[in-house]
């Protein structure tokens, strides 16, 4: 049986991955990307502790934050669509049309 | 004998998720997004979470990864232009210890809450224990409200991506 421990450390390494392509990268597509792989980090630690305390709450949980990601992706996408069409670029640094 | 399962399928995860972050083009980023997601529904199937792990599959491999497939083939991003230097952003030094401070807290706040509780002798589940039955019983009573209210936020993401992607910004 696997402990709890690997399971967290798990979670932990690929949330501070997530972090780190987020805080990185400047691409805003691979900065959507990071934010799905702290997501799924999330859902980890919510399924082992379901597993490892004998509920099904984090199971349900885990469900929603699917739900929350599904969402965030298509809107997320769609401004992404929006601004490339204003500006041709996936720079997130070159997005600054709300400082003027 | 589960170890012998756990620790390839955690490697897997972890080399494919770096692979998201270094990764010059975003089609390879994707790619390795997929090959994680897979591996995360190896882990949960080993934690008995049979019905997470195929949604993990349909929603987050198959639909979501196509939509940002799609996404980064409609606007064709090569991967060779400006956008992709991260290198040479000059923050980069700073964030990056940043994140590792983090990793480093988040790893001592771990190792804390294991020494304070007794999870590490978990009791034998039953066997339906993770089943579409077992979760779907609890989602249709206990959890009917934030069920309903997820349909609702699902559809408020559709009205928004549709309204976003057709108007153009100023």
């Amino acid at each position: 049986m696997v402990p709890l421990t690997h399971y967290l450390f798990l979670s932990a390494t690929l949330f501070v991955i997530g972090v780190a392509g987020v805080l990185v990268r400047r691409n805003v597509i691979v900065v959507f990307m990071s934010i799905e792989i702290m997501l799924n980090a999330v859902n980890i630690s919510l399924i082992a502790f379901d597993r490892y305390m004998n509920l099904h709450d984090g199971q349900v949980f885990s469900f929603m934050v699917m739900c929350v990601a599904a969402a965030e992706v298509s809107v997320g996408l769609a401004i992404i669509i929006s601004l490339f069409r204003n500006k041709p670029t996936t720079n997130l640094d070159e997005f600054n049309i709300m400082k003027s | 004998m589960e170890l012998l399962i756990f620790y390839p399928l955690a490697g897997l995860c972890v080399l494919f998720a770096l692979g998201v972050v270094v990764s010059n083009s975003p089609i390879n980023s994707a790619i390795s997004l997929i090959g994680m997601m897979l591996g995360l529904a190896g882990v949960f199937v080993l934690l008995q979470a049979h019905f997470i792990a195929i949604l993990q599959i349909i929603i987050y491999a198959g639909a979501i990864m196509v939509l940002f497939m799609f996404v980064i083939m409609l606007l064709n991003l090569k991967g060779k232009g400006e956008d992709d230097k991260w290198r040479s952003r000059d923050k980069n030094l700073l964030l990056t210890v940043l994140s590792g401070l983090l990793a480093t807290g988040v790893l001592y706040k771990i190792i804390d809450i294991i020494n304070a509780g007794d999870f590490n002798s978990p009791a034998l589940p039953p066997e339906t224990f993770g089943t579409v039955r077992e979760v779907g019983t609890i989602l249709f009573t206990e959890f009917v409200l934030p069920f309903e209210v997820a349909s609702i936020l699902l559809l408020v993401a559709m009205i928004g991506a549709v309204v976003l992607a057709k108007s153009k910004v100023d």
